[in-house]
């Protein structure tokens, strides 16, 4: 029963990740044929974009929002597909171990990297009117 | 995952390679799985690089250097025709896990009729927008720029 809740929650991953990811691809993968939200031009990899879109709220929580959705929907995914090898009970359990905390360890780095450059940015602006 | 109450899957992994009589949507499972496997990877890889954003301009300029040059443009498009693939082929498994385009249940009268003949039609549609997606991030990556 909890593994059909899960699954629930992996097939729901999969479309915030759908609309989140697709966006993101769009932005800078599709720049030269749709060129949203790079305001500095030039490729939206450059320091001035990121920049850009690291002062924005929304960039700031839809990447918390993608990344916990992709690491969950990701790493899901792979554990069914272990799990479908028939490993004993001892090495699902380790496995469950390493992916949940793996998947915690970088949900707090791509986390605090989302929320520190906000702040950078932000102090950036902030800095640059006064 | 449901707990498996007959015999356990003997084919292992060598089974994803076999579709055999089962048709194309077996092998777009298989694809499903190995484009997900893929984007995994270099998700988890792209976590640690983006983070450089956090520390300035140098970490971030110092971080895409050492990811940019031929090699990491083709492995960059990889990554877009994985990504086009598995988005769209699981807007096609959601459809069908919702039970949209799998037709309606009918009797099973010989000559015994499938249901993959009903969702080839959604299959043939998404692996299109797929191939059209496939074509715009190549026009992005090698010729527009």
């Amino acid at each position: 029963m909890r593994d059909q809740r899960w699954w629930t929650w992996h097939v729901a991953a999969g479309l915030v990740i759908l609309v989140f990811l697709g966006l993101h691809m769009v932005i800078m993968h599709l720049d030269a044929v749709v060129g949203i939200f790079n305001p500095h031009g030039g490729h939206p990899i450059e320091w001035a974009n990121v920049v850009e879109r690291a002062k924005s709220a929304f960039f700031m929580v839809t990447y918390i929002v993608l990344l916990g959705a992709a690491l969950f929907h990701g790493l899901y995914g792979l554990r069914n597909i272990l799990f479908e090898l028939n490993p004993a009970s001892a090495l699902k359990r380790g496995l469950n171990i390493i992916l949940v905390a793996g998947g915690f360890g970088l949900f707090a780095l791509g986390t605090w990297a989302a929320w520190q450059s906000f702040v950078l940015a932000t102090t950036h602006v902030i800095a640059h009117t006064l | 995952m449901l707990e498996y109450k007959g015999r356990p899957n003997r084919l292992g992994i060598w089974g994803w390679l076999g579709g055999g009589r089962w048709g194309a949507e077996r092998y777009l499972y298989t694809l499903h799985r190995l484009t997900g496997l893929g984007l995994l990877a270099y998700f988890l890889m792209h976590i640690f690089v983006t983070s450089a954003r956090a520390l300035g301009q140098q970490a971030w300029e110092q971080a895409m250097a050492t990811v940019t040059g031929p090699i990491f443009t083709l492995g960059e498009y990889a990554v877009f025709v994985a990504f086009a693939f598995h988005a769209i082929n699981g807007i096609r498994l959601v459809l069908i896990e919702l039970g949209i385009s799998v037709g309606k249940p009918i009797e099973p009268v010989y000559p015994y009729r499938t249901s993959v003949d009903v969702q080839r039609p959604l299959a043939v549609g998404v692996m299109l927008v797929a191939a059209i997606l496939v074509v715009l991030g190549g026009l992005d990556f090698f010729v527009l720029k």
